[in-house]
């Protein structure tokens, strides 16, 4: 599961989607695992402003990684190539591959393996 | 099927369980994108962000590389043959609980996927969670957008030769092919003329476009806001 995901899912049980510590999920036991893929400045200037920065900082932070800018790259910082370069490998190269997401509000985890996380609810949740 | 909970038991007996079966031989014969959907993609501004629900094998993520899809499946054999697809992302989930946060994507598909939920309140129910994950409109935003197929009970011409006033729950037969042929068969809704559009409505949708492709129902459709109640 690539970096970027975790801005864009949150927990599958319906009453957690109000609730603002639903969001983001928490990785746990996260085991990571570098993928190369094309840099594509443009995709990444283009996904930026879609970006919960705020999220991702907190992402980034439970997996270990050096701390990101307090405020989202804007107008000349998007110039720059090492800059999109970090974000291209943080958010797209970067694959979780084991691990758990846990949800703040409900305390559920959702697993991943090989690379896939699994949002499917138990029956007691649905 | 009556019941919430006998359709849910049914679909994973008589769709989930064939797909898990099916998955790699299903993924061999699905490979081109339909016109329609070809043409909702690629007319998305580039950065924008979506979901592909029910993604099967993920042709559909091979049209647009300047947009980012969260696709999921209910089926982990299939999602796993779609995460192959850059620079895109995969996850396993129902589409009754999408792990997706409230209005918050620019476009969502669902390309045959309605037709296997077993009831009328399913079907809407299902439309009605694609139609909560993506922005609703207001004066100043365009409201996201959700394409949906579904197969048509109007297909003549096709091979099955189904037509207008035959029965629209099925079981249809996959013969998968190898050293042992084996026969699953999946549980289908065919949508009947208008029935996609109706079920939409109900779902708080308003379609802005429909029409008839390959043999299936697909609408174009936005979230309603308070100027269509």
């Amino acid at each position: 599961m690539k970096v970027i995901t975790a801005n864009f899912v949150t927990c599958a049980v319906k009453e957690c989607k109000t609730s603002p510590a639903s969001f983001p999920l928490h990785f746990q036991d996260a085991e990571l695992e570098q993928q190369e893929l094309d840099f594509q400045p443009e995709f990444i200037r283009n996904i930026l402003p879609r970006i919960d920065w705020e999220a991702l900082r907190t992402i980034s932070n439970e997996l270990g990684f050096p701390s990101l800018p307090d405020s989202k790259p804007e107008g000349d910082a998007l110039e720059n190539e090492q800059t999109l370069r970090d974000l291209h490998r943080l958010l797209l190269e970067t694959q979780v591959t084991e691990g758990k997401l846990t949800c703040g509000n409900c305390g559920h985890s959702y697993m991943i393996k090989e690379g896939i996380a699994n949002f499917l609810l138990p029956s007691h949740l649905v | 099927m009556a019941s919430q909970e006998t359709g849910e038991a049914y679909e994973r007996q008589n769709v989930h369980k064939v797909y898990q079966e099916i998955a790699q031989h299903f993924s061999a014969t699905r490979y081109k994108p339909w016109p329609i959907v070809e043409r909702f993609l690629t007319s998305l501004t580039p950065g924008a962000v979506g979901l592909d629900v029910g993604c099967g094998n993920g042709k559909n993520l091979m049209v647009n590389r300047d947009v980012f899809i969260i696709a999921s499946d209910r089926s982990e054999n299939l999602a796993r043959i779609a995460l192959q697809h850059q620079p895109h992302s995969t996850v396993v989930a129902d589409i009754l609980d999408l792990p997706h946060r409230d209005a918050s994507f620019d476009f969502a598909i669902s390309i045959a996927v309605v037709h296997h939920l077993s009831t009328p309140a399913r079907r809407v129910q299902a439309v009605a969670e694609i139609m909560r994950t993506v922005k609703h409109g207001s004066e100043t935003q365009e409201g996201g957008k959700v394409l949906i197929y579904a197969w048509a009970l109007e297909q003549k011409n096709s091979r099955r030769g189904w037509d207008k006033g035959d029965e629209q729950d099925r079981m249809v037969p996959w013969v998968r092919k190898g050293d042992r042929p084996q026969t699953f068969h999946r549980y289908y809704h065919l949508y009947a003329e208008g029935e996609l559009e109706r079920d939409i409505d109900n779902a708080g949708g308003r379609v802005l476009e429909s029409g008839y492709e390959k043999d299936n129902w697909w609408a174009i459709a936005t979230p309603k806001t308070a100027h269509d109640v």
